[in-house]
Protein backbone atom coordinates (compact mmCIF):
# COMPACT_ATOMS: atom_id res chain seq x y z
CA UNK A 1 0.00 0.00 0.00
CA UNK A 2 1.52 3.46 -0.79
CA UNK A 3 2.02 5.73 1.42
CA UNK A 4 -0.25 7.91 1.88
CA UNK A 5 0.89 12.05 1.37
CA UNK A 6 0.82 14.33 4.28
CA UNK A 7 -2.28 15.86 4.66
CA UNK A 8 -2.62 20.04 4.31
CA UNK A 9 -3.51 19.92 8.28
CA UNK A 10 -0.24 18.16 9.18
CA UNK A 11 1.75 21.06 7.56
CA UNK A 12 -0.11 23.72 8.99
CA UNK A 13 -0.23 22.46 12.46
CA UNK A 14 3.38 21.60 12.15
CA UNK A 15 3.95 25.45 11.39
CA UNK A 16 1.64 26.59 14.60
CA UNK A 17 3.57 24.12 16.69
CA UNK A 18 7.12 24.52 15.66
CA UNK A 19 6.22 28.30 16.61
CA UNK A 20 5.19 27.71 19.93
CA UNK A 21 7.88 25.57 20.62
CA UNK A 22 10.54 28.76 19.13
CA UNK A 23 8.77 31.45 21.44
CA UNK A 24 8.90 28.74 24.56
CA UNK A 25 12.41 28.35 24.04
CA UNK A 26 13.32 31.93 23.39
CA UNK A 27 11.15 32.67 26.71
CA UNK A 28 13.48 30.02 28.51
CA UNK A 29 16.75 31.50 27.30
CA UNK A 30 15.29 35.13 28.06
CA UNK A 31 14.68 34.09 31.41
CA UNK A 32 17.92 32.93 31.83
CA UNK A 33 19.65 35.78 30.28
CA UNK A 34 17.59 37.99 32.49
CA UNK A 35 18.55 36.11 36.19
CA UNK A 36 22.45 36.12 34.70
CA UNK A 37 22.26 39.63 34.07
CA UNK A 38 20.27 40.33 37.19
CA UNK A 39 22.77 38.94 39.61
CA UNK A 40 26.29 39.93 38.21
CA UNK A 41 24.83 43.38 37.64
CA UNK A 42 24.21 43.49 41.48
CA UNK A 43 26.27 43.05 44.46
CA UNK A 44 23.86 39.64 44.88
CA UNK A 45 25.76 37.44 47.50
CA UNK A 46 24.79 34.06 48.96
CA UNK A 47 23.06 34.33 52.12
CA UNK A 48 26.47 34.01 54.51
CA UNK A 49 24.40 31.81 56.96
CA UNK A 50 23.87 29.24 54.30
CA UNK A 51 25.41 26.54 52.34
CA UNK A 52 28.75 27.64 50.43
CA UNK A 53 28.59 31.52 51.07
CA UNK A 54 28.66 30.41 54.72
CA UNK A 55 31.85 28.49 54.30
CA UNK A 56 33.85 31.06 52.05
CA UNK A 57 32.73 33.48 54.71
CA UNK A 58 34.43 31.03 57.52
CA UNK A 59 37.94 31.10 55.21
CA UNK A 60 37.56 27.45 53.75
CA UNK A 61 35.63 24.81 52.96
CA UNK A 62 36.54 22.54 55.17
CA UNK B 1 -20.10 15.33 2.57
CA UNK B 2 -18.08 14.56 5.76
CA UNK B 3 -14.76 14.98 3.71
CA UNK B 4 -15.69 18.69 2.58
CA UNK B 5 -16.65 19.68 5.97
CA UNK B 6 -13.19 18.74 7.41
CA UNK B 7 -11.34 20.71 4.48
CA UNK B 8 -13.35 23.48 4.80
CA UNK B 9 -12.76 23.44 8.88
CA UNK B 10 -9.08 22.93 7.87
CA UNK B 11 -8.70 25.88 5.79
CA UNK B 12 -10.05 28.15 8.22
CA UNK B 13 -7.57 26.61 11.45
CA UNK B 14 -5.29 29.36 12.78
CA UNK B 15 -2.33 29.48 12.07
CA UNK B 16 0.62 31.15 14.34
CA UNK B 17 -0.01 34.79 12.33
CA UNK B 18 -3.89 34.45 13.32
CA UNK B 19 -2.77 34.77 17.05
CA UNK B 20 -0.19 37.40 16.21
CA UNK B 21 -2.94 39.70 14.65
CA UNK B 22 -5.13 39.01 17.59
CA UNK B 23 -2.11 41.16 19.21
CA UNK B 24 -3.08 44.19 17.37
CA UNK B 25 0.38 44.47 15.92
CA UNK B 26 0.09 47.92 14.71
CA UNK B 27 -0.61 48.98 18.26
CA UNK B 28 2.19 47.17 19.74
CA UNK B 29 4.75 49.03 17.71
CA UNK B 30 3.12 52.09 18.27
CA UNK B 31 3.48 50.84 22.25
CA UNK B 32 7.38 49.97 21.87
CA UNK B 33 8.18 53.15 19.92
CA UNK B 34 7.12 55.59 22.54
CA UNK B 35 7.76 52.81 25.80
CA UNK B 36 11.49 53.14 24.18
CA UNK B 37 11.55 57.19 24.51
CA UNK B 38 9.97 56.92 27.40
CA UNK B 39 12.57 54.99 28.97
CA UNK B 40 15.73 56.29 27.09
CA UNK B 41 14.77 59.81 27.83
CA UNK B 42 14.45 59.09 31.85
CA UNK B 43 17.87 60.12 33.40
CA UNK B 44 18.64 56.94 34.59
CA UNK B 45 20.45 54.18 32.53
CA UNK B 46 19.29 50.67 31.99
CA UNK B 47 20.62 47.78 31.56
CA UNK B 48 20.48 46.38 27.67
CA UNK B 49 19.05 42.99 28.43
CA UNK B 50 16.61 44.78 31.60
CA UNK B 51 15.76 47.00 28.98
CA UNK B 52 15.18 44.87 25.92
CA UNK B 53 13.26 42.10 28.41
CA UNK B 54 11.28 44.57 30.29
CA UNK B 55 9.53 46.75 26.65
CA UNK B 56 8.74 43.25 25.50
CA UNK B 57 6.94 42.28 28.13
CA UNK B 58 5.09 45.86 27.92
CA UNK B 59 4.49 44.78 24.12
CA UNK B 60 2.90 41.37 25.28
CA UNK B 61 0.81 43.37 27.62
CA UNK B 62 -0.22 45.88 25.35
CA UNK B 63 -0.78 42.68 22.50
CA UNK B 64 -3.32 40.80 25.47
CA UNK B 65 -5.09 43.87 25.97
CA UNK B 66 -5.55 43.77 22.09
CA UNK B 67 -6.99 40.51 22.27
CA UNK B 68 -9.31 40.83 24.88
CA UNK B 69 -11.21 44.09 22.97
CA UNK B 70 -10.87 41.55 19.71
CA UNK B 71 -12.97 39.01 22.06
CA UNK B 72 -15.03 41.79 23.37
CA UNK B 73 -15.68 43.65 20.50
CA UNK B 74 -16.10 40.59 17.82
CA UNK B 75 -19.77 41.75 17.12
CA UNK B 76 -19.38 45.20 15.99
CA UNK B 77 -16.05 43.60 14.10
CA UNK B 78 -17.95 41.64 12.14
CA UNK B 79 -20.08 44.38 10.93
CA UNK B 80 -17.12 47.63 10.13
CA UNK B 81 -15.36 46.91 7.01
CA UNK B 82 -12.17 48.27 8.59
CA UNK B 83 -12.27 45.46 10.74
CA UNK B 84 -13.77 42.62 9.32
CA UNK B 85 -11.16 40.69 8.55
CA UNK B 86 -9.72 40.36 12.05
CA UNK B 87 -9.18 36.64 13.50
CA UNK B 88 -12.29 36.63 14.78
CA UNK B 89 -14.73 37.70 12.73
CA UNK B 90 -13.06 36.26 9.61
CA UNK B 91 -13.08 32.79 11.55
CA UNK B 92 -9.91 31.79 12.24
CA UNK B 93 -9.59 32.12 15.77
CA UNK B 94 -12.93 31.40 18.11
CA UNK B 95 -13.87 34.08 20.95
CA UNK B 96 -12.88 31.89 23.77
CA UNK B 97 -9.20 31.40 22.02
CA UNK B 98 -9.01 35.04 21.68
CA UNK B 99 -10.18 35.33 25.59
CA UNK B 100 -7.67 32.14 27.24
CA UNK B 101 -4.71 33.91 25.21
CA UNK B 102 -5.56 37.69 26.56
CA UNK B 103 -5.84 36.30 29.65
CA UNK B 104 -2.79 34.23 29.49
CA UNK B 105 -0.63 37.01 28.00
CA UNK B 106 -1.91 39.59 30.51
CA UNK B 107 -0.75 37.58 33.76
CA UNK B 108 2.32 36.17 32.43
CA UNK B 109 3.57 39.96 30.95
CA UNK B 110 2.58 42.14 34.11
CA UNK B 111 4.17 39.12 36.31
CA UNK B 112 7.86 38.90 34.25
CA UNK B 113 7.48 43.33 33.68
CA UNK B 114 7.47 43.02 37.74
CA UNK B 115 10.72 40.47 37.92
CA UNK B 116 12.73 42.42 34.87
CA UNK B 117 12.00 45.86 35.98
CA UNK B 118 9.99 46.79 39.33
CA UNK B 119 6.98 46.28 40.68
CA UNK B 120 5.64 49.85 40.04
CA UNK B 121 6.27 48.78 36.10
CA UNK B 122 4.38 45.82 36.90
CA UNK B 123 1.42 47.42 38.20
CA UNK B 124 0.77 50.22 36.07
CA UNK B 125 0.97 47.19 33.01
CA UNK B 126 -1.34 45.86 34.74
CA UNK B 127 -3.93 48.78 35.40
CA UNK B 128 -3.31 49.98 31.90
CA UNK B 129 -4.57 46.28 30.60
CA UNK B 130 -7.60 46.64 33.25
CA UNK B 131 -8.30 50.51 32.14
CA UNK B 132 -8.22 49.48 28.04
CA UNK B 133 -10.48 46.54 28.21
CA UNK B 134 -13.01 47.23 31.49
CA UNK B 135 -13.89 50.73 32.09
CA UNK B 136 -12.78 51.60 27.99
CA UNK B 137 -14.05 48.30 25.64
CA UNK B 138 -16.69 47.15 28.44
CA UNK B 139 -18.26 49.93 30.12
CA UNK B 140 -18.10 53.33 27.82
CA UNK B 141 -16.79 52.46 23.96
CA UNK B 142 -20.63 51.87 23.25
CA UNK B 143 -21.99 54.18 25.62
CA UNK B 144 -20.34 57.30 24.90
CA UNK B 145 -19.04 59.63 21.99
CA UNK B 146 -16.41 60.48 24.89
CA UNK B 147 -15.29 56.53 24.06
CA UNK B 148 -12.10 58.01 22.24
CA UNK B 149 -10.71 60.31 24.73
CA UNK B 150 -10.71 57.42 27.35
CA UNK B 151 -9.38 55.01 25.00
CA UNK B 152 -6.44 57.50 24.21
CA UNK B 153 -5.96 57.38 27.92
CA UNK B 154 -4.83 53.72 27.98
CA UNK B 155 -2.52 53.93 24.65
CA UNK B 156 -1.23 56.87 26.54
CA UNK B 157 0.35 54.93 29.34
CA UNK B 158 3.48 52.96 27.42
CA UNK B 159 5.96 55.83 27.46
CA UNK B 160 5.30 56.88 31.58
CA UNK B 161 5.85 52.77 32.13
CA UNK B 162 8.64 52.99 30.08
CA UNK B 163 10.54 55.77 32.21
CA UNK B 164 9.28 53.58 35.33
CA UNK B 165 10.83 51.03 33.74
CA UNK B 166 14.43 53.02 34.27
CA UNK B 167 13.79 55.01 36.81
CA UNK B 168 10.99 52.77 39.36
CA UNK B 169 9.41 56.31 39.82
CA UNK B 170 6.53 58.67 38.58
CA UNK B 171 7.87 62.43 37.59
CA UNK B 172 6.10 65.30 35.45
CA UNK B 173 8.09 64.47 32.09
CA UNK B 174 6.70 60.75 31.27
CA UNK B 175 3.17 62.91 31.91
CA UNK B 176 3.97 65.06 29.52
CA UNK B 177 4.75 62.39 27.01
CA UNK B 178 0.97 60.52 28.18
CA UNK B 179 -0.50 63.82 27.88
CA UNK B 180 0.95 64.76 24.25
CA UNK B 181 -0.51 61.16 23.54
CA UNK B 182 -3.63 61.76 25.20
CA UNK B 183 -4.84 64.68 23.88
CA UNK B 184 -3.14 63.84 20.03
CA UNK B 185 -5.84 60.54 19.52
CA UNK B 186 -9.22 62.09 19.63
CA UNK B 187 -8.70 64.78 16.44
CA UNK B 188 -6.66 61.66 15.07
CA UNK B 189 -9.69 58.80 15.76
CA UNK B 190 -12.20 61.95 14.58
CA UNK B 191 -10.81 62.35 11.41
CA UNK B 192 -10.99 58.94 10.66
CA UNK B 193 -14.69 59.02 11.73
CA UNK B 194 -15.39 61.72 9.47
CA UNK B 195 -14.07 59.75 6.05
CA UNK B 196 -14.93 56.05 7.65
CA UNK B 197 -18.56 57.18 8.72
CA UNK B 198 -20.42 53.96 7.73
CA UNK B 199 -18.45 51.73 9.31
CA UNK B 200 -19.36 53.30 12.93
CA UNK B 201 -22.96 54.00 12.25
CA UNK B 202 -23.29 50.59 11.25
CA UNK B 203 -22.02 49.02 14.14
CA UNK B 204 -24.09 51.38 16.45
CA UNK B 205 -20.45 52.75 18.20
CA UNK B 206 -21.42 56.14 19.37
CA UNK B 207 -19.33 58.34 17.73
CA UNK B 208 -19.12 61.67 18.09
CA UNK B 209 -19.96 61.82 13.98
CA UNK B 210 -22.73 59.64 14.90
CA UNK B 211 -24.36 61.35 18.27
CA UNK B 212 -23.54 64.63 18.12
CA UNK B 213 -23.12 65.66 13.97
CA UNK B 214 -20.13 66.13 12.00
CA UNK B 215 -20.43 69.67 12.07
CA UNK B 216 -19.60 69.11 16.12
CA UNK B 217 -16.81 66.66 15.50
CA UNK B 218 -15.46 69.54 13.07
CA UNK B 219 -15.66 71.82 15.72
CA UNK B 220 -13.83 69.17 18.44
CA UNK B 221 -10.86 68.58 16.19
CA UNK B 222 -9.68 71.92 15.58
CA UNK B 223 -10.59 72.62 19.62
CA UNK B 224 -8.52 69.51 20.84
CA UNK B 225 -5.56 70.38 17.70
CA UNK B 226 -5.23 74.32 19.92
CA UNK B 227 -4.95 72.40 23.36
CA UNK B 228 -2.39 70.01 22.15
CA UNK B 229 -0.33 72.85 20.41
CA UNK B 230 -0.10 74.43 23.24
CA UNK B 231 0.75 71.33 25.23
CA UNK B 232 3.51 69.93 22.59
CA UNK B 233 5.29 73.25 21.92
CA UNK B 234 5.45 73.73 25.90
CA UNK B 235 6.75 70.30 26.61
CA UNK B 236 10.20 71.76 24.30
CA UNK B 237 10.85 73.70 27.54
CA UNK B 238 10.41 70.69 29.98
CA UNK B 239 13.89 68.70 30.59
CA UNK B 240 13.02 66.14 27.73
CA UNK B 241 12.78 69.19 25.12
CA UNK B 242 15.14 71.25 23.50
CA UNK B 243 16.40 73.27 19.91
CA UNK B 244 15.41 69.93 18.05
CA UNK B 245 12.13 69.02 19.86
CA UNK B 246 11.64 72.87 19.84
CA UNK B 247 11.74 73.03 16.04
CA UNK B 248 10.24 69.78 15.59
CA UNK B 249 7.04 71.01 17.37
CA UNK B 250 6.99 74.33 15.48
CA UNK B 251 6.32 73.10 12.39
CA UNK B 252 4.48 70.04 12.46
CA UNK B 253 2.11 72.00 15.01
CA UNK B 254 1.71 74.60 12.27
CA UNK B 255 1.00 72.33 9.65
CA UNK B 256 -1.79 69.91 11.73
CA UNK B 257 -3.43 73.44 13.00
CA UNK B 258 -3.55 74.38 9.36
CA UNK B 259 -5.47 71.12 9.24
CA UNK B 260 -7.99 71.25 11.98
CA UNK B 261 -8.23 74.16 10.47
CA UNK B 262 -9.77 73.34 6.61
CA UNK B 263 -11.28 70.61 8.32
CA UNK B 264 -13.50 73.19 10.34
CA UNK B 265 -13.77 75.66 7.38
CA UNK B 266 -15.42 72.65 5.49
CA UNK B 267 -18.94 71.29 5.34
CA UNK B 268 -19.89 67.91 4.24
CA UNK B 269 -20.56 69.28 0.53
CA UNK B 270 -17.05 70.36 0.33
CA UNK B 271 -15.48 67.29 1.72
CA UNK B 272 -18.05 64.95 -0.24
CA UNK B 273 -16.82 67.03 -3.56
CA UNK B 274 -13.36 65.73 -2.61
CA UNK B 275 -14.32 62.56 -1.11
CA UNK B 276 -12.61 64.24 2.10
CA UNK B 277 -8.81 65.19 1.10
CA UNK B 278 -8.41 67.55 3.86
CA UNK B 279 -9.95 64.77 6.36
CA UNK B 280 -7.49 62.21 5.05
CA UNK B 281 -4.62 64.85 4.71
CA UNK B 282 -4.86 65.33 8.46
CA UNK B 283 -5.39 61.43 9.17
CA UNK B 284 -1.84 60.88 8.07
CA UNK B 285 -0.44 63.69 9.21
CA UNK B 286 -1.33 63.12 12.38
CA UNK B 287 1.03 60.02 12.13
CA UNK B 288 3.85 61.58 11.24
CA UNK B 289 2.99 63.78 14.03
CA UNK B 290 3.26 61.63 16.91
CA UNK B 291 6.31 60.06 15.68
CA UNK B 292 8.21 62.98 14.94
CA UNK B 293 7.62 64.49 18.49
CA UNK B 294 8.49 61.63 20.10
CA UNK B 295 11.61 60.76 17.78
CA UNK B 296 12.75 64.34 18.65
CA UNK B 297 12.03 63.49 22.04
CA UNK B 298 14.59 60.55 21.51
CA UNK B 299 17.25 62.78 19.53
CA UNK B 300 17.16 65.46 22.61
CA UNK B 301 17.58 62.35 25.00
CA UNK B 302 20.37 60.85 22.40
CA UNK B 303 22.38 63.82 22.31
CA UNK B 304 22.25 64.85 26.42
CA UNK B 305 25.44 62.32 26.59
CA UNK B 306 27.72 64.82 23.98
CA UNK B 307 26.64 67.64 25.73
CA UNK B 308 24.14 69.09 23.16
CA UNK B 309 21.01 67.60 24.33
CA UNK B 310 17.97 69.56 25.79
CA UNK B 311 18.79 73.34 26.87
Amino acid sequence: MALRPEHEIHTRRKGLNIGVGLMLGAFVLLVMLLTFTKITSTDFRIPASQGVGAQIDEGGTN
Amino acid sequence: MTDMTNTQSFENEAQLGDYYALLKPRVMQLVVFTAVVGMLAAPVAVNPVVGFASILFLAIGAGASGALNMWWDADIDAVMKRTLKRPIPAGKVTPQAALYLGVALSGLSVMMLALSANLLAGFMLAFTIFFYVVPYSMWLKRSTPQNIVIGGAAGAFPPVIGWIIATGNFALEPWLMFALIFMWTPPHFWALALFMRNDYDDANVPMLTVTHGRRVTRNHILGYTVLLTVLAVGTAFSSIGGWVYLATALVLNALFLKGAYDIWRRDEEMSEADNFAAERKFFRLSLWYLFAHFSAILIEAGLKPFGLGGW
